[in-house]
């Protein structure tokens, strides 16, 4: 005879893992089916850039909570989860950018304004003629399909590989969907749709960058609503290697490489750090975000026993950790440590 | 003849030497150092494998066996 385990989690993805996690520090028996391998979708293809973005106060308390929770995790995660605590750049390419660098700091308690100087002393190998920028110290990056692996392992979570077609047939106390951008196979009124993007990868050139940079123009690719847009933003991973972004394009279910907007985000990349054009790319590649239409995440109860965690769009491996403190605080009810209202999905049928 | 440096050394190469040539005919055994530190070498020599990459005036990750020497050139080997 088998019974139901407490929390029936669909997507073994680092939303997914993270709310494993959590709901088994609880003391819920908790299992996860994914048709994938762990860690195998999106969570796979994103940077792991573990990131505090402010475009609206629900985003920056989600993402600040979250990166003060990766930051608590960084000493138990294994070595080959690359946690490290490289900073964010902020790039200001002219005087307006720098201004609003400057508005921005005020929302980051420990970052430094740099004025050009600053900015050549911090990263040398950025073009000459730009304004200055904004160094976030406390963000990280991590490599997210072993951190989600080792999120699944904690919890001592039952992974089944497996297609779920029916939600809502699933035996559970309580049935978590973090399926990412294709949750809305499962359940088709989600205001979820899938915003592609390109990476690529380089071979190992150390030291040549060292925090995540990215330009402040970011925010207006991320959070505008252009069908195709690309922006500055690299990593450089604890091996030396370059992880060149970022695209967003929408209407794309196509997994290939696109090569002219690849081209448009590899250009964009060049004309920040020129010596880039004489690296070696290894690999690109590409994955599906899950956006919704006010590039805030689906975090909480949609009916009965049925909960929601996707949406998460480029962010979901820095908020997988909140997520997962909000999604357990309403499946046990107690009281969440942000509030959660923002982030409900009834947000959308109100 | 050439005259290329080797890690700071003179080495005389003929004109149509490729660096991977040169670099065995200098007694160079490891091009590049793997990622758990472990000496590598040509395999392949036809430019497939990148397993002789090496440090060409600067620039990093250059195939030894797919670049020919000019006269002056700086080749790094650790």
């Amino acid at each position: 005879m088998t019974h139901s385990p407490d929390v029936l989690i669909v997507g073994a993805g680092i939303v997914g893992a993270a709310c494993a996690y959590e709901l088994a520090r609880e003391g819920a028996r908790v299992e996860v089916i994914d048709s994938q391998p762990p860690g195998g979708g999106a969570t796979a293809a994103g940077m792991g850039h573990l990131v505090v973005l402010d475009d609206n106060p629900a985003e920056l308390a989600l993402s600040q909570l979250s990166v003060a929770l990766w930051r608590e995790l960084a000493d138990q995660l294994p070595q080959t989860a690359e946690f490290w605590t490289c900073g964010t750049l902020w790039i200001a390419a002219n005087e307006a950018e720098w201004e609003a660098a400057r508005a921005k700091q005020v929302l980051y308690p420990d970052s430094t304004l740099l004025d050009a100087q600053a900015l050549y002393e911090a990263e040398p190998q950025l073009r000459p003629g730009l304004a200055g920028g904004l160094l976030v110290p406390g963000d990280a990056v991590v490599y997210a399909p072993v951190a989600a692996r080792w999120l699944l392992e904690q919890a001592n979570a039952k992974v089944t590989r497996r297609t779920v077609t029916d939600i809502t047939a699933l035996q559970a106390g309580a049935v978590i969907c973090a399926t990412g951008a294709s949750a809305r196979t499962l359940l088709p009124d989600l205001p979820v749709r899938p915003r592609k993007g390109h990476l690529a990868i380089t071979d190992r050139y150390p030291a040549m960058v060292r925090h995540q940079l990215v330009e402040l123009g970011y925010l207006q690719s991320a959070h505008g609503d252009a069908a195709e847009s690309v922006a500055f933003n690299l990593q450089p991973r604890p091996t030396g290697q370059l992880l060149i972004g970022s695209s967003r394009q929408f209407d794309s279910d196509a997994p290939g490489i696109d090569a002219p907007l690849l081209r448009r985000m590899l250009t964009r990349a060049f004309e920040f750090l020129p010596g880039l054009a004489h690296c070696q790319i290894l690999r690109t590649w590409t994955g599906f975000r899950a956006a919704t239409p006010d590039k805030l995440p689906l975090i909480g109860r949609l009916r009965d026993h049925l909960y929601i965690a996707t949406g998460h769009e480029g962010l979901g491996v820095t908020t997988s950790l909140g997520t997962a403190k909000l999604i357990t605080a309403e499946i046990l009810g107690r009281r969440p440590p942000i509030a959660p209202e923002p982030y409900r999905p009834e947000r959308f049928h109100a | 003849m050439l005259k290329i440096l080797v890690n700071n050394a003179v080495v005389h190469v003929p004109a149509n030497a490729t660096v991977a040539a040169a670099l065995l005919h200098a007694g160079t055994a490891g091009f590049r150092r793997s990622v758990t530190g472990a000496p590598r070498g040509p395999l392949c020599a036809m430019g497939v494998c990148m397993e002789c990459r090496v440090t060409i005036d600067g620039q990093p990750h250059q195939l030894a066996c797919q670049t020919f020497c000019r006269e002056g050139m700086e080749i790094t080997a650790p």
